[in-house]
């Protein structure tokens, strides 16, 4: 944890669990959506279920999908501002199996029909970790620049991504390989240590056998 | 790198100010220039300064539970413990209620304690004039010893109940403190380890599981202890165990309570028959 861990973030109160990392997960559903969505199901499990309401955890996620940050003043009015924006959202809780006690599970879609399914647990602090994209499991934070490759799942693609990551000096913290089956359709995930220059993901889609690339940088400052 | 241990904190301020050798560590750490850590910091303490501003004693939080008790606080016009106590006392209400209402606040080192640092350190620079330089300094001391008591033990109370975060505040806070006075590092650890054994086992059992009761409060007594343990450490004394010994007793002291005492809802305050009276009103 480095300091700023420790004192901060700034944000909408009441809980860094339950209202910034709330906020997180929804801003997160909307940065791998790739745009604001114009339906959002929103389902809660455990402690997000049960304390939710108390602690503007519904509220926060709708925020985070309006592309609101956790400091946000206007957090608490995001319903109002999501009705104003057409997105029609929808909330309740469901029972998940073996999964952290603050966790949110989001369906997405956006204007060009795209869905996208987005399983995320808020840590405490404000930080969280994506579970799952579209039912493919995946684990990371966002707290780093993060690359999230959808490929088929053959040899070489991941040496053909890395060739390219290398070309653009850029240094892989962490590396995760995910796939449904052999064969089938797969996820990396790539943390890196320094933002990718501009012109990195549309290479990478670019690739033979890459069906979808999403570049995330949330730096908040 | 991060601090693992006070004793490393204070080797590393052997021959610089403490709240230096901090900076410095975050520097390294994030590989960021001194002038963008300290602005970052900055920002910090205008947030932090703006949290007790934004207080509206008309707001209620959505459950109700929270509100006005900070204007109450710092209206009542012969407060027992003088004026200075008293600016204390409401500013650590007015923060932690404008946290319940959703206003925007710091946490640290989390939401439910955010009113621990600025309940402290507002009063003391409004009534000494200290610059808002020392006060940014403050705040690297405190994330200094919090950083720490993170590492070693916790700062969530769903791991460590109300010590791991009104206490972990309480004793960040006094470290701050001594730092303002022109304390020694030694000092601060001292006031650091006093204020955490004070609140050693301090139960997490908010009604409903809400950020609200009686967890406002709660920040009042994080002040007040900080203060306290500051002029202690400040006038010499200091506890028999040192500071990372205590840190690592607060931390076993968490592991071994009961899971309805960490932020669940489920015993203490929570589990009273008003407390669960409440609860079942919010469903």
């Amino acid at each position: 944890m480095n300091i700023f861990d420790i004192m901060g973030p700034v944000m909408v109160g009441p809980s860094s669990s339950h209202t910034a990392g709330a906020c997180r997960i929804g801003l997160m559903g909307r940065r791998l959506l790739g745009s604001q969505p114009v339906r959002a199901d929103v389902r809660l499990h455990g402690s997000f279920a049960a304390t939710g309401a108390g602690h503007g955890t519904d509220r926060a996620i709708v925020a985070g999908l309006l592309g609101m940050k956790p400091d946000d003043p206007d957090l608490p009015r995001s319903f109002q501002l999501a009705r104003e924006a057409g997105m029609a959202v929808t909330m309740g809780p469901v029972e998940l199996r073996d999964a952290h006690p603050n966790t949110a599970l989001l369906t997405l879609e956006n204007t060009e029909g795209r869905v996208l399914e987005l399983s995320a647990s808020s840590l405490g602090g404000g930080r969280i970790r994506v579970n799952a994209i579209d039912g493919l499991e995946a684990a990371f934070s966002g707290d780093l620049p993060t690359l999230i490759i959808r490929n088929e799942d053959r040899p070489g693609i991941v040496s053909e991504v890395s060739r390219v990551l290398s070309r653009y000096d850029a240094n892989i913290a962490t590396m995760q390989l995910y796939r449904d089956r052999r064969g089938g359709l797969a996820v990396m995930v790539i943390e890196c240590d320094e933002p990718l220059p501009p012109g990195t993901r549309e290479e990478l889609r670019a690739l033979d056998g890459v069906v979808r690339c999403t570049y995330l940088d949330l730096g908040e400052g | 790198m991060s601090f693992g241990s006070v004793e490393a904190l204070l080797a590393a301020s052997e021959h610089t100010p403490l709240w230096r050798a901090v900076l410095e560590d975050d520097c390294r750490d994030r590989a960021v220039g001194e002038s963008e850590s300290f602005e970052r910091m900055t920002g910090l303490w205008r947030a932090m300064v703006r949290s007790v501003s934004d207080y509206d004693g008309a707001r209620r939080s959505a459950s109700g539970l929270s509100g006005g008790q900070g204007a109450k606080m710092a209206a009542t016009g012969d407060a027992l413990c003088g004026p200075f106590w008293q600016a204390v006392i409401a500013t650590a209400l007015k923060v932690g209620e404008h946290n319940a209402c959703m206003g925007r606040i710091v946490a640290a080192p989390t939401a439910g304690a955010s009113g621990v640092m600025p309940a402290v350190l507002i009063p003391l620079m409004e009534r000494d004039g200290l610059s808002e330089e020392i006060m940014v300094q403050c705040l690297y001391v405190a994330a200094g010893f919090g950083q720490v008591i993170a590492a070693r033990a916790s700062i969530a109370g769903a791991e460590g109940g109300c010590q791991a975060e009104i206490g972990s505040a309480s004793a960040m806070a006094a470290a701050a403190l001594v730092h303002a006075r022109g304390g020694a590092g030694a000092q601060m650890a001292a006031a650091c380890a006093m204020a955490l054994q004070n609140v050693m086992g301090l139960v997490c059992d908010p009604v409903a599981g809400l950020v609200e009761e009686p967890c406002v409060r709660r920040n009042v007594m994080g002040a007040v202890n900080a203060l306290a343990c500051a002029d202690m450490a400040l006038a010499g004394i200091a506890g028999a165990v040192p500071c990372d010994e205590v840190i690592d007793a607060a931390a076993a002291v968490g592991r071994l309570m009961p899971a309805s005492l960490r932020e669940t809802g489920e015993g203490g305050l929570a589990a009273t028959p008003t407390g669960r009276r409440i609860a079942e009103r919010m469903k």
